[in-house]
């Protein structure tokens, strides 16, 4: 038998329902690959959103909406773990860049570690931000302004602040949900530019409404139709030669 | 035709914007009566031993009527204790308040927060006066004795309701995304409501605190119960002590200090002034 490295991530007949009538999500089955970049696409309102928050639980938060199946995470299911420890794992970052708006971009790099309640040495502090803000390609921009609030800075330097915010917690994946979509064309060059090379430290699951950026950063693409997961395979093999026919339509353009 | 139908409109709408004028003046009238009023009376007694002297004996009063003197001394003892009963009040009010709001905020579906989410409001439709009579009952009886401890007790109790609610409106409308990134991060649910919520809302929360403080300050009926009133200055929490608008009680009823009234009047509106305007720039400039 070869030695095959098992998914980091793994749906298994995940379903998600806000409502007892409809499933946002319905039956999705998927592996995920370490160090690898997924895109999701799909038209608006097929369950993208609901299916990347079912990572991190934050379903949870909300009573009324159910989770079923299973989603592993190295081979164990998220789904019965505690959610604090899940989402140290796995790290978010929002459509809306939303630093916090009482911190200063400093306090907004570590307040990952402030929110679990772990202590750092001053020296590790500066470190922590120094290699994270470097990563997100912000540093040079940001090193003589550290102490302003992270709502100072524009769109795209926050959203990358955001995305320094989760790394500095060293999570095994990371989830996008429509990172770029408030951005202008020159932040979401340098946010994708970004992503590449974070391959090497993280698994992304990216939700994108752009197939461009999905052609460009993903090696992996999941197309998903009225909660269900249509197509998953290798992007440019979806892209060149879809084989559903809803795949078809929807990159050609023929579905909203 | 339509013409005429056109100016008919507007001729309305004219007189609608009249009315409305009118009647806005018309409620500004009395606001501006009693400032008028309160200023022209008390103005001429406010000076630096109004604020440093405590309350004359209705005898020494007498002696500088008599003489054609006004009257000496002025209302620290007063001013001294709203500020200690105050100063206690908050101290025990916010903290409570804020916890208890934030609680409502994060749990609307709870049995428990729905209860005490209710007797809030109630607790807020409670007369003072009912307030100061069961502080009474609860704090002075068993204390044997009138106290700044149990006058501060009375504003507790009518604080909270104010600080509870406004803490609790601040956080519900802060947008849930804050939230959602703290949790994102791995935080539980009490750390994200200290590090990001509560900071995020404290705006909101602080002129909350200010009103709260300015809708109490000028309570007598509840401090008439407890803290009972004293004519020097001290520094004690477990003796009677004055407050105010206490003062200006005792200054009514009795014929020889009848003239302080005024000064102290003042005083008190122009703090409860002071504290709303401060509220409504400071929440004008958090919201933007
Ligand atoms: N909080 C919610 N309550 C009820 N229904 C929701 C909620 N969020 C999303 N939905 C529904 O679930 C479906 C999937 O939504 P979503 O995952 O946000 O779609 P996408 O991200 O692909 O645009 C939609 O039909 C949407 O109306
Ligand atoms: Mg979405």
């Amino acid at each position: 038998m070869e030695s095959v490295t098992p998914p980091i991530l793994e749906f298994n007949k995940t379903c998600v329902s806000y409502t007892k009538q409809t499933m946002a999500v319905k039956y999705v089955s998927a592996a995920i690959d370490k160090n690898t970049i997924t895109a999701i696409m799909g038209p608006s309102g097929c369950g993208k959103s609901t299916l990347l928050r079912a990572v991190n639980l934050m379903h949870n938060l909300y009573p009324n909406i159910r989770v079923d199946g299973e989603i592993l995470l190295n081979g164990e299911n998220i789904l019965s773990m505690e959610p604090i420890d899940v989402r140290r794992r796995v790290g978010m970052v929002f459509q809306r860049p939303a630093p916090f708006p009482t911190m200063s971009i400093y306090d907004n790099v570590l307040s990952g570690y402030v929110l679990n309640g772990i202590r750092l040495s001053k020296t590790e502090k500066d470190e922590t931000v120094e290699r994270c803000l470097k990563s997100v390609a912000l540093w040079d921009e940001v090193n003589d302004v550290l102490n302003k609030k992270g709502t100072f800075l524009s769109g795209g330097q926050q959203q990358r602040l955001c995305i320094a915010r989760a790394l500095a917690m060293k999570p095994d994946v990371l989830l996008m949900d429509e990172p770029t979509s408030a951005l202008d064309p020159i932040a979401t060059a340098h946010i994708e530019e970004l992503m590449q090379e974070l391959q090497n430290e993280v698994t992304i699951l990216i939700v994108t409404h752009n197939m461009g950026q999905a052609m460009r950063i993903s090696s992996k693409s999941m197309f998903m139709y009225l909660g269900e997961l249509v197509e998953y395979g290798d992007t440019a093999t979806m892209f060149s030669n879809p084989s559903d026919e809803r795949t078809k339509a929807y990159l050609t353009g023929k579905m909203g | 035709m339509d013409k005429r139908k056109i100016r008919n409109r507007l001729a309305k709408d004219n007189a609608l914007l009249w009315a409305v004028c009118i009647l806005a003046t018309l409620t500004a009238v009395p606001l501006f009566a009693i400032l008028g009023e309160v200023f022209l009376r008390g103005y001429d007694q406010l000076s630096w031993t109004f604020f440093t002297e405590p309350t004359p004996t209705a005898y020494k009063a007498m002696v500088a009527i008599e003489a054609g003197n006004s009257i000496p001394g002025g209302i620290a003892n007063g001013i001294i204790g709203t500020m200690i009963m105050l100063g206690m009040a908050v101290v025990v009010a916010v903290p409570i308040g804020i916890l208890c709001g934030a609680f409502l905020a994060e749990n609307p579906k709870n049995r428990f927060a729905q209860m005490v989410s209710y007797l809030t409001d109630l607790l807020q439709g409670t007369p003072s006066v009912i307030i100061g009579i069961v502080v009474y009952i609860w704090v002075v009886v068993p204390m044997k004795g009138y106290s700044a401890i149990a006058g501060s007790v009375a504003l507790v109790i009518m604080m909270l309701p104010l600080i509870i609610r406004s803490t609790e409106e601040t956080l519900k409308i802060l947008p849930a995304s804050l939230k959602e990134a703290g949790l994102a991060l791995g935080g539980n649910r009490a750390r994200v409501m200290l590090k990001v919520q509560l900071p995020a809302a404290f705006g909101g929360i602080f002129t909350g605190v200010l009103l709260a403080i300015s809708r109490v300050i000028g309570e007598t009926a509840p401090l008439m119960f407890t803290a009972l009133g004293c004519s020097f200055i001290r520094f004690t929490i477990d003796k009677p002590i004055s407050a105010v608008p206490l003062l200006i009680w005792e200054f009514f009823n009795d014929p020889n200090l009848q003239e302080l009234i005024w000064g102290a009047s003042l005083f008190l509106l122009l703090f409860v002034l002071t504290l709303n305007l401060t509220a409504k720039y400071l929440a004008k400039k958090w919201n933007q």
